[in-house]
């Protein structure tokens, strides 16, 4: 399917703004924020994979971030290896303890498959925090580097981070863009609609929603790589199940099941929570409440919002086209008929 | 000998509270047909509703037990009207969605009035129970007595009202139960009732040895699912079988491995399970 010319013009100006973003913001703190957002969003962009295109609600996502914000954070820290190579292996440890929690876990379905996973992010945090020896335990890992200079380019400041966190986040954008176009990516949204249809339409079932579920652990890995290189301070708790929950709330108000939609989603919610502040611990009041009546009222999110109705306008467009025709034509046989 | 049977009465004890609470979970189930993720919160409300009749009302700890019975059995079958009845032809991926907005909605609300901060319920019954050289909490005993007393209730209630077999009736066929006539809306409800309070009263229970703080639901709701999941989910007898055997590995492992991994040993359990029989424990023929 090709791009309508339209979306790539929306999609160049949100570039060009998310590139301007930095000229224009008051202060570092919104730098700040902003590239966390953003490494939410990639996280969520996983998720998205798994949750959204193949319908399998992965409650250990968090907790797989974690284990590539460790994986960053140890092997910098603890055993000096340079920062670049332990990012890639948060992408790759996550992807590997995700097989191995996939295979087990795939077998079963829906409900058993969630509270399987939701056990499986627990039995990551308390091995994070237990195992005091590699992780460092509730004291939590200090002092991680921040990415060094590829280069000339350096990430010193707050605005190279910015940078250089948009960079990847459009990367993984486009993989995911390039996953969920492929037949791969169909044969997840068979799944999604029908694991018996997908079955008999000759999706291999297993093998399909284990690589849905380590390619979506790789990105949680790798984002936990990125947030370790950013914040540069690591707790057990960023693998608690909650914030596998809010992932999951900034895939249902941008979109589920959409590209674009969990980026949306993290970015408003993290400025609406911004603007919120006085609320702090307290904003799950507002949004307990938001999830439930998105789920009642909004299921699609915004991006699906927009989807829906444009395609709504389409098929009426698209009628009133064919009511024109219809109409010439019983003219011109009426034309036809005279003229005879 | 005594630590042998300390383990033992830790481990029933355990197995006690948890058993209320997945009996609870394992009724629901029956009829959402979906894990309620709220289950965690209303424990913990149930919990902090007792605290503050003890505490703040300086009520009797049977009476503050009856109130927050009440209190979570209404907040339960409000869930249901507000929530779940409305979702009830959504895929299943969108009630649990909802019951997780439930879960964080109600934990903020109590962290909103009661703080972040542990607190404890003193217990009714500090003494020590002395019998043949071994010695026992009175509280523990108490747990023990109180859950089974509830049990068996409970099962009466199921198997030899009408009331109670219309619920199993549901959780069985829903449109066979209602066209025998059974009110699936006020069953709902009902079973929605019985489960809050169960929770409550497993809250109450279990907090004089235990604290109360604002997430304290997520452990106990968590091992309540893997015991749901070992004993079937929908089966009484699995939940209270389940409930007994993640109680002693967790007493028995807690003392014979290490205090540090007693909570992962559930968890454990359950992958080790669910790796060999994908189908849990106790059911049979397909899910």
């Amino acid at each position: 399917m090709e791009t309508p010319l339209r979306t790539r013009a929306l999609l160049a100006v949100l570039l060009l703004l998310a590139v301007l973003f930095p000229l224009a913001a008051p202060n570092s703190y919104y730098i700040y924020v902003m590239s966390l957002a953003y490494i939410m969003g990639l996280s969520a962009v996983g998720l998205n994979l798994i949750l959204g295109y193949t319908g399998q609600l992965n409650l250990a996502h968090a907790g797989f971030m974690a284990v590539g914000a460790y994986t960053v954070g140890i092997l910098t820290v603890d055993h000096g290896v340079p920062f670049w190579i332990a990012f890639a292996l948060s992408g790759v440890v996550a992807g590997a303890l995700g097989f191995l929690a996939g295979i087990v876990s795939l077998r079963l379905k829906t409900h058993y498959f969630v509270i399987f996973t939701l056990c499986v992010g627990f039995i990551l945090y308390l091995v994070i925090e237990k195992f005091e020896w590699l992780t460092h335990g509730t004291v939590g890992v200090i002092g991680i580097p921040a990415p060094p200079s590829i280069g000339p380019i350096s990430f010193e400041t707050p605005v190279a981070q910015y940078y250089l966190v948009l960079v990847f986040l459009c990367a993984a954008l486009w993989v995911m863009h390039r996953i969920v176009r492929s037949l791969l990516g169909r044969a997840f949204v068979a799944i999604r609609n029908s694991e018996d249809l997908a079955e008999a339409l000759g999706v291999n079932l297993m093998r399909t929603k284990v690589l849905a579920f380590v390619l979506s652990t790789v990105y949680a890995g790798l984002a936990g790589g990125l947030y370790a290189g950013f914040v540069r301070f690591l707790g057990p708790s960023i693998a608690l199940e909650s914030h596998t929950f809010e992932l999951v709330t900034f895939i249902l108000v941008g979109g589920i099941g959409t590209l674009f939609g969990p980026v949306l989603g993290a970015l408003v919610l993290t400025w609406v929570t911004q603007s919120l502040q006085f609320l702090q611990d307290f904003r799950m009041i507002v949004f307990g409440p938001m999830l439930i009546l998105l789920v009642m009222y909004f299921p699609q999110g915004l991006i699906g919002f927009v989807n829906e109705r444009r395609a709504r306008r389409a098929a009426e467009a698209a009628r009133a086209r064919r009511e024109r025709t219809a109409q010439d034509n019983r003219q011109r046989n009426g034309e036809a008929r005279v003229n005879a | 000998m005594n630590i042998f049977f300390q383990q033992l009465l830790n481990g029933l004890t355990l197995g006690s509270v948890y058993s209320l609470v997945a009996l609870g979970l394992t009724l629901v189930y029956g009829i959402l047909h979906i894990p309620n993720f709220a289950h965690g919160a209303l424990y913990m409300v149930g919990a902090y509703i007792s605290f503050y009749v003890v505490g703040s009302l300086g009520g009797n700890y049977w009476v503050a037990m009856a109130a927050s019975a009440a209190a979570v059995a209404v907040l339960a079958v409000l869930s249901e009207r507000l929530v779940f009845h409305r979702l009830r032809n959504a895929p299943p991926l969108h009630d649990m969605i909802a019951a997780i907005g439930l879960l964080l909605f109600l934990e903020a609300v109590i962290q909103a009035i009661w703080g972040a901060d542990f607190r404890r319920l003193s217990s009714p019954y500090p003494q020590i129970v002395r019998a043949f050289d071994l010695t026992a909490p009175a509280q523990r005993l108490m747990i023990i007595a109180a859950a089974f007393g509830l049990m068996i209730g409970l099962h009466l209630f199921l198997k030899r009202t009408i009331l109670g077999s219309t619920i199993i009736a549901m959780a069985q066929n829903r449109e066979g139960a209602a066209l025998v006539g059974i009110d699936a809306t006020r069953v709902s409800m009902l079973t929605f009732a019985i489960s809050g309070a169960l929770a409550a009263v497993a809250a109450t229970l279990f907090a004089p040895i235990n604290l109360i703080y604002p997430s304290m639901g997520h452990l106990v709701i968590m091992k309540a699912f893997v015991i749901i999941i070992l004993g079937g989910m929908g089966s009484i007898p699995g939940a209270i079988v389940g409930a007994m055997v993640i109680g002693f590995a967790e007493s028995f492992g807690a003392f014979y491995i290490s205090t540090d991994y007693k909570d992962i040993i559930a968890f454990a359990l359950l992958v080790l399970i669910l790796s060999v029989r994908p189908q849990g424990l106790f059911t049979r023929g397909v899910r």
